[in-house]
Order: structure tokens, then C-alpha cells, then sequence
């Protein structure tokens, strides 16, 4: 009994403190965020190594993502002879879910997966600790630019995605199964409201960027100094920011629609 | 470190980021609305609007003439109060012009057609259209029409 109740309370002081240095560090993070004026340069470093080296997995997966959406959509729409409300069952699924959830997925397995890496080994091989004996703060030089980064790449990114999946419904609807094309766009844009549905998913995919990126960095950032913490790290940010996402999710769904 | 082409490569990704943003809000969402061109608004009370929404088409004779911009409730005559907004285009409506709520289809989307009418007057911005037709709810008319075969 004794060490049930134990390892309970051991558990929730561990979440707590976990929690705890990962707000503090993202504290640290936005209080330095006029890194992304200062030292400009990095910022777009980050970018380029977050947003732009992301980009292929996110297309190719929006090209058959759309096209199964396509298939699908028509399939089930041709029953009810309303094959050509198929722009907007593809647009809507997109702009609404599919963008920013696989969108997310996506980028927290190939960035996120890739800052933890990276900020865990640096650990791992002291050069964190070694920027402070020079007088750099870590979280100034290296943290912050990759978070912001990515809280700002994702959302980029899940508007490509969005886009990309739309013509990949097209191709499959209008070019291979012979919608009209006029009324795949006309469908798309009579039931598609801008605030509601465009918006709503552009704000989930800024939640969702910032949720992927803090964990990212944090886990890096707190992962133990050896080869097995750094992969324990990578793991975890994997893990957790997945299931995040998939959560946040619903909560976001159930106060936006 | 910081090569001109790495910046080039991010310039672009974000410039297609924000287009692709840009291409959902105006080719995707409707965020022009398809507006309507130098509208005037005109009003029509009906009894029932069935499913009629803000933004369904207005038309007549088929062709689209407009979009509805509101739905209220007259809180003296418990009439829904809608409002049309009309293409400036065409402002030579006739005064004694009428107004049904139709369905596109058996289960399609409901709009409002307009049936003009043979007065020399026209219908001027805020002015209110006296002929309405509500729209029919299919419920309904399937229990009158039992209600019709029992009684006979």
C-alpha cells in the first residue's frame, strides 16, 4: 500500500518538476525572443533547417492525402448522386483537420525529432556548457531561434499542406473521375467560410507548432548527457508531442466549432 | 554560416507559405464573398424561412442576382425579416416583385427566387418586397396530406 502510494506521489513530483523547468524554460525562451531582430541570420538558419528541409515529406504527403480524399470522397458521394459537393469535402477536411493534425505529425517526426537530436548531443558533448564558460547564453544563441522557428515554419507549412491536398483532390476527382472542375471549385468556395474554417485551422496549426517545438527543445535541453538520454530524449518528443497534438486537438475542435 | 542561398531557399519557402495562406482565404474560403457589385438591400418578411441561411443565393429567373445579408426575427410580428442584398446591376426590379423561398433540388440548399412583377415603379434601396412565398417544410407537407386523406 505504502509503496503504491509511493510511487504515485514519486511519479507526480517528477511530472511536476518536469513541467515546471520546461515553463521555466520557455520562459527563458520568450523573454530572448528578439533574437529573431538581433541575430537575424540565425533565425532564417533555423528556417531553412525546420521549415524549408521539412518541406518534401510535407508535399508528398499532401499529394496522396488529397488523392485519397478524392477516391474516398467520390466513392461515398457518388452513392448519394453528390459527387459534386467533393471540393468541399476535401477542402473542408483539410482546412479543418487533416492539414494541421498530419501536418503536425509530420513535422514533429522530422523537425522535432531532428532539435532534440541536435540540442541533446550538444548537451551530451558539453558544448551547451562550454557556450556558458564563453559567456553565451545557450538558450539566447541556440534555443530560442530554433523554437521561434519553428512555431513559425509550422503554420507556413500546413498551408502548403492545405494547398497541395486540394489539388491533389483535384487530380484525382476532376482529371481522373470527371467532376466538373467548375464545380469542384464553386462547392469549395460557397461552403468554406474564411473566419471559421481557414482561420480556425491556421490557428491550430500555430498551437500545434508551438506545443512541437517547445517539447522539442526542452527535451533536448533536459535530456541526461549520455548516448542513451539523447535517444530516450528524441523518443519522448516524438511521443509526447504526438499525443499532444492529437488532444489538443479535440479541445481545440470542441471550442472553435 | 549564413550563405546568401540558404536565404534565398527561406524567402521563398515563406513567400509560398504566405501565398498558399493567401490562395486558401480568397480560391478556398470566400473571403471576397464572391461580393456583390455596388449592392442595395432590400427586406421581405416571410412566415417561414425553413432552412434558408445568411449568404444563400438570390435569384431570378435562375440567374444569380444577389446574396441574402441577414436574418432576424420582427420581434412585433414574429415574421422572420430577411434582407437581399442585390447587384447594383439590377435596380430595375418592379416595386410589386415577389420573393419565394425554393429549394435547389429535393435536398439541396435553399435561396431565395424572385418573380418580378409588371409595376412601372422600382424597388429602391431599403424599400421592402410585400409579396413572400415561405418556404415549404417537406414535414409538414407530408402530414397534411395524411391528415387530408383521413378526413375524407
Amino acid at each position: 500500500m505504502t509503496a503504491v502510494l509511493r510511487i504515485t506521489g514519486a511519479l507526480s513530483l517528477g511530472l511536476m518538476a518536469v513541467l515546471g523547468r520546461a515553463v521555466i524554460l520557455l520562459m527563458h525562451m520568450l523573454r530572448h525572443s528578439h533574437v529573431v531582430v538581433k541575430r537575424f541570420p540565425l533565425f532564417v538558419q533555423q528556417l531553412y533547417a525546420i521549415g524549408v528541409l521539412t518541406l518534401p515529406i510535407i508535399i508528398v504527403a499532401a499529394i496522396f492525402v488529397g488523392m485519397v480524399l478524392g477516391l474516398q470522397g467520390y466513392n461515398t458521394l457518388v452513392d448519394y448522386g453528390a459527387e459534386s459537393s467533393l471540393g468541399l469535402l476535401v477542402a473542408l477536411s483539410l482546412t479543418r483537420e487533416l492539414g494541421p493534425v498530419l501536418g503536425a505529425l509530420l513535422f514533429a517526426g522530422r523537425a522535432g525529432a531532428a532539435l532534440t537530436a541536435e540540442i541533446g548531443l550538444m548537451k551530451a558533448t558539453e558544448q551547451l556548457a562550454g557556450m556558458e564558460m564563453m559567456a553565451v547564453d545557450p538558450i539566447y544563441r541556440i534555443l530560442a531561434p530554433r523554437f521561434l522557428a519553428g512555431v513559425l515554419a509550422l503554420p507556413l507549412l500546413v498551408a502548403l499542406f492545405n494547398v497541395v491536398g486540394i489539388y491533389g483532390g483535384h487530380v484525382v476527382g476532376v482529371e481522373m473521375l470527371g467532376i466538373n472542375a467548375s464545380a469542384y471549385w464553386s462547392g469549395m468556395q460557397q461552403g468554406v467560410d474564411f473566419y471559421n474554417d481557414v482561420l480556425n485551422g491556421v490557428v491550430k496549426s500555430f498551437v500545434f507548432g508551438f506545443v512541437i517545438s517547445w517539447i522539442a527543445v526542452f527535451q533536448g535541453y533536459d535530456a541526461s548527457p549520455t548516448s542513451e538520454g539523447v535517444s530516450r530524449a528524441t523518443t519522448m518528443t516524438v511521443v509526447a508531442s504526438s499525443l499532444l497534438v492529437l488532444g489538443l486537438d479535440f479541445v481545440l475542435t470542441s471550442l472553435m466549432f | 554560416m549564413h550563405k546568401p542561398i540558404v536565404e534565398i531557399i527561406v524567402g521563398l519557402f515563406v513567400l509560398a507559405g504566405l501565398s498558399a495562406l493567401l490562395f486558401q482565404s480568397f480560391r478556398v474560403g470566400n473571403l471576397n464573398g464572391q461580393a456583390v457589385v455596388d449592392p442595395y438591400t432590400v427586406r421581405a418578411y416571410f412566415d417561414n424561412i425553413g432552412g434558408l441561411k445568411v449568404r444563400a443565393p438570390v435569384t431570378m429567373a435562375g440567374v444569380d442576382i444577389g446574396r441574402i445579408s441577414s436574418i432576424s426575427l420582427d420581434p412585433s410580428s414574429y415574421r422572420a425579416v430577411v434582407e437581399l442584398s442585390v447587384s447594383g446591376e439590377y435596380r430595375n426590379l418592379p416595386i410589386d416583385t415577389s420573393a419565394a423561398i425554393n429549394t435547389q433540388g429535393l435536398l439541396g440548399e435553399q435561396y431565395i427566387s424572385l418573380e418580378p412583377g409588371g409595376d412601372p415603379t422600382y424597388l429602391k434601396d431599403g424599400d421592402r418586397i410585400k409579396l413572400t412565398q415561405s418556404a415549404i417544410v417537406l414535414e409538414n407537407m407530408i402530414g397534411q396530406f395524411l391528415f387530408g386523406n383521413k378526413g375524407e
